[in-house]
C-alpha cells in the first residue's frame, strides 16, 4: 500500500509529524475509556476513591471479577446473547437472501409493488412497532421467552434490500446456463448466487450479529426473569443493584466487552468492511 | 469498495432499478408460470415475518395511539386525545422533544466534522493507517450499555478521570477551575451524553468518509496543484463536492440515529432521564409511558409524532441536497 503511493503524493515530514500528533492524541482519547475501565475493574475500593486517580492498581484485585460473576449470572447472560444474536443472524440471512433472490432474479406478478412495500417499511422506526410487538408477544404468551427475543428482529426489509442490490450485480448468464443444465431455482440460489455473494453475506452477518448482540431496548422490555436477560440488560441490572461499586461495574463492563473486542481485533478488516458495506447499502 | 460487483446494472433506470439482465429476460418473453409460484415460495418466509412483526404492528400502533390502555383492563377508544394531550398540554413531552433536538443539533454536526477531519488525516498516505483505523473504530463494536457505564464513572464528580483532569488543570494553572457535577447537573448532563455519543460513533463516520475520500481520483489533486491551488482550495473545491454524497448519506442516518437516542441517556441517568428530565429523550419518554406509567396509547402517539418528525426532517434534507450534493454524471 505504502509503496504504491507516488513520491510526490506523500506528505512532507513536518506535515507527517503534525498528522501523527493529531491522530495519536485522538487515539488516546479513544483508548482512555477502555484503560480507565480495565484499571478500575482491578482496584480495591480505597484505590477507587482517591484523588489524584491511580492508573496502575496495586494490589491487583482479581477478586473483583470473581465477585461480579458471583452476584450476577454472567455465564447465563453470555449464553442468552449468543443464542439470541446467532439465531437472529441465521434467520435473517436465510429469509432475506431467499426474498432478495426472488426480487433480483425471478419475475412474478406484483414484484414491484411488493418491493415498494418492503422499502416503505424501512422508514418506520423500531419504536413505532415495538409497542404492538410487545402486546403481540404477551398475547402469544411469549413474554420472557427466546421466541420473543428472536422472532420479531429476525425478519428484515433492510437486509433483503441490501442483498437484492448485490444479487442484481451478478451476471444473469449464470442462472440461464444453470437452468439449461436443469438446475432448479432453489439450487441456483444455494449453489450459484450465495457462493458468489460471500463478501456481502459476511458483511451482513457481522453487522446483524453485532447489532443484536449489543441491542438493549427490545431485550430490556420483553424479558423479565434474570435467566432470560442478555448481556447489555444484565449489565444495566448490575448497575441498578451495585450503583457505587465501581470496581464491580467496570469488571462487568470488561466481561461484556472483551469477547467482542478480541474477535474485532482478530478480524478488524472484516468488521470495518461489514459496517461500511452494510452502512452504505451494499456498495 | 473493492468487494462490490460491477455496479453497472445496479444503477438502473427506475427507482427500483431494473437490472440489465432482467431487461434481456423481458425481451425473451419467457413467462414461466411455474417460476411464478416458485418466486412466492422464496418470498414466503420473509413476507410472513415482516407482515407479522412489522406491517401488522404498524397498523396496531395506529390503533393503539387512539386508545387509552394500561395493558390490564379493556382499552378505551379516545380518538385523537393522546395526540392532543402531548402536543398541547404535556410539559414533559415538550422537554423531551427539546432535549432530543438538542442532541440532534449537537451530535450530528460534531460527528460529521470530527469524522471528516480524522478521515482526511488518515487519507494522507502516512504510516500506521491500519492501526489508527482499528483504534478509532473500536468503540463502534462495543456494547453501548458497557460504554455508557464507563462514561458514567469517568464523569463522576469526585473520583472520575475527566473531573480529575479538570481539577488538576485548575490547580496547576492557578485558575482553580472546578469541574461541574456532570451527570447531576441539568446544564452538564447533556454535554456528557454528547461526548459519549461522539466517542462511540465517530469511528463509523470516519470509516465511511474514508471510503468516500479514497474514491476521489488522485489525478484531480495533481492537476489542481499544477494550477497552483493550495491545500484548503483543493479541499474546498475538489474534496468537498466529490464526497458530498457521502456527507448527505451520513447526515441523514446520523440525524435519524440522534432522534432515536435511548440507551445512552438511559444508562447514564440510571434509567431516570434526570436530573429533572434534562436527559429525557423522546424514545426514553415512549419507554416510560409504555412500561412505567402504563400508558400504551400515549406511548404509541409519541412514537408516531417522532416518526412524522423524522420523516419531515428527512424530506427537507432530501429537498436541500439538490443545492449542495454533487453526483457524478450518470449516477442518481
Amino acid at each position: 500500500m505504502q509503496a504504491a503511493v507516488p513520491a510526490h503524493r506523500r506528505p512532507r515530514p513536518i506535515k507527517s509529524l503534525l498528522l501523527h500528533l493529531f491522530l495519536i492524541s485522538g487515539s488516546a482519547a479513544m483508548l482512555l475509556p477502555f484503560i480507565w475501565m480495565l484499571s478500575t475493574s482491578l482496584k480495591t475500593p480505597p484505590q477507587i476513591f482517591t484523588y489524584p486517580p491511580v492508573w496502575l492498581p496495586d494490589p491487583i484485585a482479581w477478586g473483583n471479577y470473581r465477585e461480579t460473576v458471583s452476584v450476577m449470572p454472567f455465564g447465563r447472560f453470555y449464553l442468552n446473547s449468543l443464542i439470541v444474536a446467532s439465531s437472529i443472524t441465521v434467520l435473517q440471512l436465510l429469509t432475506s437472501s431467499l426474498a432478495a433472490f426472488a426480487f433480483a432474479r425471478l419475475r412474478f406478478r406484483g414484484r414491484n409493488a411488493l418491493f415498494l412495500l418492503y422499502l416503505a417499511t424501512l422508514m418506520i422506526p423500531f419504536q413505532v412497532t415495538m409497542l404492538p410487538n410487545f402486546i403481540l408477544m404477551s398475547w402469544l404468551r411469549w413474554f420472557d421467552t427466546y421466541q420473543a427475543l428472536i422472532l420479531p428482529p429476525a425478519f428484515s426489509a433492510f437486509s433483503t434490500f441490501l442483498l437484492r442490490q448485490y444479487f442484481l450485480g451478478l451476471p444473469l448468464d449464470l442462472d440461464e446456463a444453470a437452468r439449461i443444465d436443469g438446475a432448479s431455482s432453489f439450487r441456483i440460489w444455494w449453489q450459484i448466487v450465495l457462493p458468489l455473494s460471500g463478501p456481502v453475506l459476511a458483511a451482513l452477518m457481522i453487522f446483524v450479529f453485532l447489532n443484536n448482540w449489543n441491542d438493549f431496548l427490545w431485550p430490556l422490555v420483553i424479558t423479565d426473569s434474570i435467566e432470560m436477560r442478555t448481556l447489555p440488560v444484565g449489565l444495566s441490572i448490575l448497575q441498578g443493584q451495585y450503583s457505587v461499586r465501581w470496581n464491580l461495574l467496570m469488571a462487568g463492563s470488561v466481561i461484556a466487552m472483551l469477547p467482542v473486542l478480541i474477535v474485532y481485533i482478530l478480524g478488524q478488516k472484516l468488521f470495518i468492511q461489514g459496517f461500511t458495506m452494510s452502512g452504505l447499502g451494499g456498495r | 469498495m473493492a468487494l462490490q460487483p460491477k455496479p453497472k446494472s445496479v444503477t438502473g433506470d427506475s427507482a427500483i432499478g431494473q437490472g440489465r439482465g432482467l431487461a434481456r429476460w423481458r425481451q425473451a418473453g419467457r413467462w414461466n408460470p411455474n417460476r411464478q409460484n416458485e418466486a412466492y415460495l422464496f418470498l414466503l418466509p420473509s413476507l410472513i415475518g415482516l407482515l407479522l412483526f412489522t406491517a401488522l404492528p404498524i397498523v396496531g400502533a395506529l390503533i393503539l395511539s387512539l386508545v387509552r390502555w394500561n395493558l390490564v383492563g379493556a382499552p378505551v377508544f379516545v380518538g385523537p386525545a393522546n395526540y392532543i394531550e402531548i402536543l398541547t398540554r404535556d410539559q414533559i413531552f415538550r422537554k423531551a422533544f427539546a432535549n432530543t433536538l438538542y442532541f440532534v443539533v449537537t451530535v450530528v454536526p460534531l460527528q460529521l466534522a470530527i469524522g471528516l477531519a480524522l478521515a482526511v488525516a488518515l487519507n494522507q498516505a502516512i504510516r500506521g493507517i491500519q492501526i489508527y483505523r482499528v483504534i478509532y473504530f473500536m468503540p463502534v463494536v462495543t456494547s453501548i450499555v458497557a460504554a455508557a457505564l464507563v462514561f458514567q464513572w469517568m464523569f463522576n464528580r469526585d473520583f472520575g478521570v475527566i473531573s480529575a483532569a479538570i481539577w488538576w488543570f485548575g490547580e496547576t494553572t492557578g485558575t482553580n477551575i472546578a469541574p461541574p457535577d456532570w451527570l447531576n447537573s441539568s446544564a452538564w448532563a447533556k454535554p456528557a451524553i454528547v461526548l459519549l455519543t461522539l466517542w462511540k460513533n465517530v469511528g463509523f463516520t470516519m470509516v465511511i468518509y474514508l471510503a468516500g475520500l479514497q474514491a476521489v481520483p488522485p489525478e484531480l489533486y495533481d492537476a489542481a496543484k499544477v494550477d497552483g491551488a493550495n491545500g484548503w482550495q483543493r479541499f474546498r473545491n475538489i474534496t468537498m463536492p466529490l464526497i458530498s454524497p457521502t456527507t448527505f448519506f451520513l447526515l441523514v442516518i446520523q440525524m435519524i440515529g440522534a432522534f432515536q437516542l435511548f440507551s445512552e441517556p438511559f444508562v447514564m441517568s440510571r434509567g431516570q432521564g434526570g436530573p429533572a428530565q434534562a436527559t429525557l429523550t423522546l424514545v426514553f419518554y415512549i419507554y416510560q409511558n409504555a412500561f412505567k406509567f402504563g400508558n400504551m396509547g400515549k406511548a404509541a402517539a409519541i412514537a408516531w409524532v417522532l416518526f412524522v418528525f423524522i420523516f419531515i426532517c428527512t424530506l427537507i434534507q432530501n429537498r436541500l441536497q439538490r443545492r449542495w450534493v454533487h453526483y457524478e454524471a450518470g449516477e442518481g
